[in-house]
């Protein structure tokens, strides 16, 4: 293909995008629009799956059987949602196990709130009210994106995810409402994830790189801040309502603009944690590669066994 | 990961299946999804775990992807267009007195 064929076919393919077609797997698209589709939903597909490690490590200490199974179930919940992703990612050329070797080898990233530990009971209220509440802010645009497999999923994902939100929060509630040894767990959950959860909405728009091309793909609707400013207000009177006390000194209403104000946020930190230095990533990366790893005969053997199966099956039809 | 060496398996990876559900009955089976599975039995299982986990199906149907055969977007001209002018297989083509009032 010419240059100018090539170009007047990505014309038409943005002008497609731009009458609120969908683009479906087997039709003509950019190489950009390849690879960058692919980065980006791979990446949601690893966040979901790395993202059952700090939950899983409370799933046998859960405090009731009530509790238990609503964990458990949401944790299937999100390797669910990283299986809905890393199929539609699929769909694009690449397979599951090249996807799952750049996990391994780090080539690939995952969001950075799951590289923070989960050091109490606490922290399945916090994660299921703030992580599942900002992942929800960031989900919920992508059920209109312009790829058709990757709206389907996120559709399906979307609706999952408030059950997720609201077997935190009820855990929150319960603790803050419980005994001054409670309260004080759920308000040290609170202080520890706050600031991770406003970061994982992703960096200042000044700072954000792919934005523009991502808002015409519709692989991006709102920008960050916006999302970011989107949370906080939703957020704050969540808190209030149950007594606990966002850790942001500078977190104040403002009247002019009908939203908060907050403080600044440590990017420096996010940073670190995105370039591999928080405080679990090695632990996380370990229990995947491990999990892979030490599944491998379990496959195969599944393998083996449904190749036997076929085998007997033909010679019984001789 | 630097001491990560990545061992790829020399045994066959699980093949890919699509995964059709009808969601009760009266209702058609419709695409749900993918999933990988070393046998039809195997994905039923997975498709039951991965899709109807909310009573989302009454039935599944699985099928190795491989054994599907697609049409090509590139030929939707061929193939779809010759339906474009062909007016006349839609009821509003033909004209009737106003007093036939449902037809
Ligand atoms: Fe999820
Ligand atoms: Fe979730």
């Amino acid at each position: 293909m010419s240059e100018e064929q090539i170009r007047s076919l990505e014309n038409q393919f943005e002008a497609r995008i731009a009458r609120d077609e969908k683009i479906e797997p087997k039709d003509w698209m950019p190489e950009k629009y390849r690879k960058t589709h692919i980065r980006q939903m791979s990446q949601h597909a690893h966040s979901e799956v790395v993202g059952m490690l700090p939950e899983g490590n409370w799933i046998t200490r859960a405090p009731s059987l009530r509790r238990k199974v609503a964990l458990l179930a949401k944790v299937q919940d999100e390797a669910g949602h990283g299986l809905y992703l890393y199929s539609a990612c699929e769909t694009l050329g690449i397979s599951r196990d090249e996807l799952y070797d750049q996990l391994h080898s780090g080539k690939a990233k995952y969001s950075s709130i799951f590289n923070y530990p989960t050091v109490t009971w606490a922290d399945m209220g916090a994660i299921g009210w703030l992580v599942d509440g900002a992942a929800i802010i960031n989900q919920v645009p992508l059920c209109n994106t312009s790829y058709g497999p990757y709206a389907r999923a996120m559709i399906r994902v979307c609706k999952e995810e408030s059950f997720h939100q609201r077997q935190g929060y009820e855990i929150m509630i319960k603790l803050a409402n419980g005994t001054p040894e409670q309260k004080e767990l759920a308000q040290d959950a609170l202080n520890r994830w706050w600031w991770p959860s406003l970061m994982m909405l992703g960096p200042t728009d000044a700072e954000s790189i792919h934005t523009e091309q991502s808002m015409k793909w519709k692989l991006k609707r709102k920008s960050n801040d916006d999302l970011r400013q989107q949370f906080i207000d939703q957020t704050v009177p969540q808190a209030e309502l149950i007594g606990l006390t966002i850790p942001d000194p500078d977190l104040k209403w403002n009247e002019e603009k009908g939203c908060y104000d907050f403080g600044e946020i440590n990017w420096d930190e996010f940073w670190q944690v995105v370039k591999g230095h928080g405080p679990c990533n090695k632990e996380r990366m370990k229990a995947r590669v491990g999990a892979w790893e030490e599944g491998e005969w379990v496959r195969d053997a599944a393998m083996a066994h449904a190749e036997k199966k076929q085998e007997r099956k033909q010679k019984q039809a001789v | 990961m630097k001491q990560y060496l990545y061992i790829m398996s020399n045994k066959k990876n699980w093949p890919l299946w699509e995964i059709f559900v009808r969601s009760k009955n009266g209702l058609e089976h419709r695409h749900f999804g993918s999933l990988h599975a070393a046998d039809a039995e195997m994905a039923l299982e997975n498709a039951r775990d991965v899709y109807t986990r909310r009573n989302e199906g009454v039935s599944i149907w699985v099928v190795e992807s491989k054994n599907i055969t697609a049409s090509n977007p590139e030929n939707n001209g061929e193939m779809f267009e010759p339906a474009h002018d062909k007016v006349y297989r839609h009821p509003t083509f033909y004209d009737l007195p106003d007093e036939v009032k449902h037809m």
